[in-house]
């Protein structure tokens, strides 16, 4: 077995088998994209000093690439896992001479590839409809989203590992998924949340994606991020350790 | 003969239930190797330990000279698994299938005769939840083969599938001995074990119960062969109880049975009731079988597999 060429066509199955899922395409490619042209039409992108001088637009596009990231790794990711677990697939592949972390890395690789596919569209319509402003290095900004995305795919899978079954890995996924973008200021920007709610907010990891990705956006370093960095690095890593240890194939 | 498996001494049990119980056995090169009791006897548990899928709790196991425990990656390159249980996306497509699972091994056979070669070419587009229960076993035997195993493995193949589809996996699998692969399969029919495998290992409760050619597990039971035809009610029988190996003659309304041993006993008959110039009737004869052998060593006969018989629910949707 060539394992590059073993992991480059798995991944390539699943991204394919992804986008054969209406509902998981929708929410990945469709959705932060058609908010984005509703609120954007009702609200429009003037400047607006609630925003620090920049327009509704400017400030959604870094937020909803949260929200990609969130439905991704918190509602996908744990549902593909459980059902991959509970429909057999798992089994499946765990009776051919594939090693077990191949079968993990194609996966976690066709989540970051449909998620960063996801936030590419959703800059192409700021840009092109709303005339969005970015201020940001694209490599740190990139780096952040890179970060982001991995830390929730890890926590989805993680969800996947201690669920009994693809109906809770649903539950689950969607509860933490909604609660986050409800609070952390994907949705609502946060300069219009109570400071109650920024209070909890501060322990969601949606919030630090989010509060970075808007930070970078605008040009901010990395070095004024730490905070959200080291979170979301705590998380990843958490997840990773607990997932290792608690994951079952069948 | 070569050995390429040797179980010794097998253990397994899940919490307090033991679901293997100190099996021994070898399989040789070549043959079709079958393990045959109801459903919960043991057989899957064995199956998956010998695949490296499940850890024994103590016995030895080689496999091709490999241990399955700590070896199990560099075995499944060398062998081909169709599992009971084993599904794949529900919308991944026949031919793509085939088209990932040859990257995961060193040597693989070409996915285009294979499709061909197993009836799967014209349903090569169709996604795997749009299968029959017939062409999903077969699309599990493609990907068992693919990677150009020396041993195939198929666990409860024809479970769930009409007769006339296990007929054609029974060719099937004698095809895929006769290119020189060793088959171990488990079933809980047993006349499918009688018709396709040259040994037979009987397994009951988690225990070896019997392992032999299936001739010689009937023959070991030294049960009595019954010799059935129609008669004209004027025919009087009872002469047949003369004859060398008979034990006895029931002749009732119009039916005669001879109850005998003896592999000359049905020659006899013939040739008695052509010496006087009688036609046997309807003859057909009766031989215990190994559901009979089952019953005699385990004392419970086995569950009716009529149930099962019936088409795959699923069938419905294939076209």
């Amino acid at each position: 077995m060539n394992a590059m060429r073993a992991l480059i066509r798995l991944t390539w199955i699943e991204i394919r088998m992804y986008l054969r899922e209406p509902v998981a395409a929708f929410f990945t490619f469709a959705f932060a994209p058609m908010m984005l042209i509703l609120f954007g039409s009702i609200f429009g992108n003037q400047p607006n000093p609630l925003y620090g001088g920049r327009g509704m637009v400017d400030v959604s596009v870094p937020a909803y690439l949260g929200v990609i990231i969130a439905t991704v790794g918190l509602i996908s990711a744990p549902i593909g896992t459980a059902t991959a677990r509970e429909f057999k697939v798992l089994k499946r592949f765990r009776a051919t001479p594939l090693p077990t972390w191949m079968y993990m890395a194609a996966n976690i690789l066709m989540y970051y590839l449909v998620t960063l596919l996801g936030g590419i569209a959703l800059v192409i319509v700021g840009r092109w409809l709303f005339h969005m402003r970015f201020d940001g290095n694209p490599l740190w900004v990139w780096a952040g989203f890179t970060l982001s995305t991995l830390a929730f795919i890890a926590l989805g899978i993680l969800i996947a590992a201690v669920v009994p079954t693809a109906r809770t890995a649903q539950a689950v996924g969607m509860i933490a998924a909604f609660s986050m973008m409800a609070l952390g200021g994907a949705w609502v920007p946060r300069e219009m949340l109570p400071s109650s709610v920024l209070q909890i907010a501060r322990w969601l990891p949606l919030t630090h994606v989010v509060t970075m990705m808007r930070g970078l956006w605008a040009g901010a370093s990395p070095g004024d991020h730490m905070g959200d960095i080291g979170f979301l690095l705590v998380v990843l890593i958490a997840s990773a350790l607990l997932t290792i240890r608690a994951f079952r194939w069948e | 003969m070569r050995v390429v498996i040797e179980v010794q001494e097998l253990r397994k049990a899940y919490g307090s239930r033991v679901a293997v119980d100190g099996v021994s056995f070898e399989v040789y090169e070549g043959e079709i190797f079958g393990m045959v009791g109801p459903n919960g006897a043991g057989k899957t548990t064995t199956i998956e330990c010998i695949e490296g899928l499940r850890q024994p709790d103590s016995g030895r196991i080689r496999v091709l000279g490999m241990d399955p425990g700590r070896q199990g990656r560099a075995l499944r390159a060398r062998i081909g698994i169709q599992l009971q249980e084993g599904a794949l996306s529900h919308r991944l497509r026949v031919e793509e299938a085939l088209w990932l699972f040859t990257a995961f091994y060193p040597r693989p056979l070409d996915p285009e005769t294979l499709l061909q070669r197993l009836g799967l070419a014209e349903h090569r587009r169709k996604a795997f939840d749009q299968l029959s229960g017939g062409l999903k076993q077969r699309l599990f035997i493609a990907l068992a083969l693919i990677g150009n195993p020396e041993i195939l493995f198929l666990d409860e193949l024809t479970t769930g599938l009409d007769p006339h589809a296990r007929r054609a996996m029974w060719d099937l699998v004698q095809e895929i001995r006769a290119e020189g692969r060793t088959v171990f399969l488990t079933t809980h029919y047993m006349e499918e074990a009688e018709r396709l495998c040259d040994r037979v290992a009987i397994i009951d409760r988690g225990r070896l119960v019997a392992l032999d050619t299936p001739e010689n597990l009937i023959r070991s039971l030294g049960a009595e062969q019954r010799v059935i035809f129609t008669r004209d009610t004027a025919f009087d029988p009872s002469f047949l109880t003369d004859l060398p190996g008979v034990s006895r003659v029931e002749a009732i309304g119009e039916r005669v049975v001879i109850y005998g041993r003896g592999d000359s006993l049905v020659g006899r008959v013939v040739e008695a009731m052509a010496a006087r110039g009688m036609a046997l009737r309807d003859m057909r004869v009766e031989r215990p079988t190994l559901e009979d052998v089952y019953l005699a060593l385990t004392g419970r006969p086995m569950e009716t597999p009529g149930q099962e018989i019936l088409p795959a629910s699923n069938s419905g949707r294939s076209r």
